[in-house]
């Protein structure tokens, strides 16, 4: 439902990503966990803006390009269909499917005003970690959300989260591949939707 | 009603859940999904037309006060029954801090309407007979959807009913406190419709096949708040993904 790190990080990993190449960045817990908090603290400040939806859902496509693995959530969205795609499609399949993205979570973000996320902890995983934080909302009961981070891109990014147990990268590939099923499998066709959804 | 009848039925319950174990993964297990996808579609448009609307007007009339203490008395109400739940899955200790939150909210906190025992750290925590079953071993089942039910699986199905029966200040009541106790749940899963009304349009009203949604969204959450490994976590690596041109 959200993602995002401090400019100062954000460019500092992206100096990092230039000077090494990608397999010689090794992940490390304490960098995934540092990702994932600077991300929730965008994220929080965006929630206490009290700004309007347009204003946030802005907020959040940045905050996506920056901390996502846009290029593994798009391919993963997208699934088997997308071996089949040319890559003029890949392109423009990412490039919608990640605005779409950020329209649809970041108009959630409203519901969240006054909220907020605390980093709980991090695991790690076979290659990647996991870094759950939980969501403080007012008056509900808080819920749980986690994080999935890697440096498959050459730095940490997250490509998944489970909103209370709920993979949302399934549950979009589940929602892709509607979409597709509802156009006969025509990825133009998708692409033309997908940029209106959302 | 008796403990004598409790049991039978929950031995036939059991059988019941037991019958139709098999393969919940590697995805889900859902042998009936053309009569589900009817019923999703009935109950979507049950959602459309009525549950939807109430939420509306109940907010409209309700303030956040009184909607936060329907709320509160439905929880209260409905502790007894979880209490019976966590003892027979033997989680004693949760049994006991949610006795303790029963006791304190029906006085200190004016019959349920002030939730105090969350301020006094004893936060809510709600189970159900589902939720026994499965600590008891029993399998999921099959995914269904029930009219005006929603989604559940046989397993929970087989709860919700015991559930029905299990909550010892249910014998205790008058009728008319029973109905009241019938109205004030009913009120409470309305304001929730309304209170989540964009997320809920959103699953339920826009995506491209909501059935398909709410059945992911369903399992993958009971199994996480069961604490059942989620079947994609059994996925060695998730990373094996050709991303090339993306």
């Amino acid at each position: 439902m959200t993602f995002p790190l401090s400019r100062r990080t954000f460019c500092t990993l992206g100096v990092a990503a230039f000077a090494l190449p990608a397999q010689a960045f090794a992940l490390t817990d304490g960098e995934a966990r540092r990702l994932v908090q600077t991300l929730v603290e965008e994220i929080n400040g965006v929630i206490d803006s009290g700004r309007p939806e347009s204003a946030m859902i802005a907020a959040f496509e940045s905050i996506f390009a920056r901390y996502a693995d846009t290029a593994y959530v798009a391919a993963y969205a997208l699934g088997a269909d997308g071996r089949s795609a040319t890559a003029a499609q890949k392109r423009a399949f990412s490039d919608a499917f990640n605005t779409y993205v950020a329209r649809k979570y970041g108009r959630r973000f409203r519901e969240f005003e006054g909220g907020r996320f605390e980093v709980q902890g991090v695991r790690a995983q076979n290659n990647y970690f996991e870094v759950p934080t939980r969501v403080y909302l007012r008056g509900e009961a808080p819920f749980d959300v986690t994080f999935l981070v890697s440096d498959r891109a050459g730095r940490p990014l997250f490509f998944n989260m489970y909103v209370e147990g709920v993979n949302m990268l399934l549950s979009e590939r589940t929602e892709i591949g509607a979409m597709l099923d509802r156009r006969g499998g025509n990825i133009d066709a998708l692409i033309a939707d997908l940029r209106r959804a959302g | 009603m008796g403990a004598g009848r409790a049991i039978s039925l929950l031995i036939v319950v059991a059988a019941m859940a037991g019958c139709t174990a098999a393969v919940p993964d590697p995805g889900f297990n859902d042998p009936y999904e053309a009569q589900n996808r009817r019923v999703h579609a009935f109950n979507t448009s049950v959602d459309e037309g009525i549950v939807s609307r109430a939420g509306r007007t109940y907010v409209a009339v309700a303030s956040p006060t009184v909607r936060t203490g329907v709320s509160n008395v439905a929880d209260t109400l409905s502790l007894p029954r979880t209490v019976v739940n966590q003892v027979l899955q033997g989680r004693l200790l949760r049994a006991g801090r949610n006795t303790l939150r029963f006791a304190v909210n029906a006085t200190l906190g004016f019959g349920g309407i002030a939730d105090v025992a969350a301020d006094m750290g004893l936060e809510h925590d709600e189970t159900d007979f589902g939720e026994t079953l499965h600590v008891w071993g029993v399998a999921e089942g099959a995914y269904l959807e029930v009219p005006f039910v929603g989604p559940t699986t046989q397993r929970d199905l087989a709860g919700s009913v015991v559930d029905i029966f299990l909550n010892p200040l249910d014998p205790r009541l008058e009728p008319g406190q029973r109905r009241a106790k019938l109205a004030l749940r009913v009120l409470d899963k309305v304001g929730e419709r309304a209170d989540y009304a964009a997320s809920i349009d959103s699953v339920l009203h826009e995506s491209a096949d909501s059935y398909s949604q709410v059945r992911l969204m369903y399992l993958q959450n009971r199994r996480y708040e069961l604490g059942a490994t989620p079947p994609e976590a059994v996925d060695a690596d998730p990373l094996a993904l050709d991303t090339e041109g993306f």
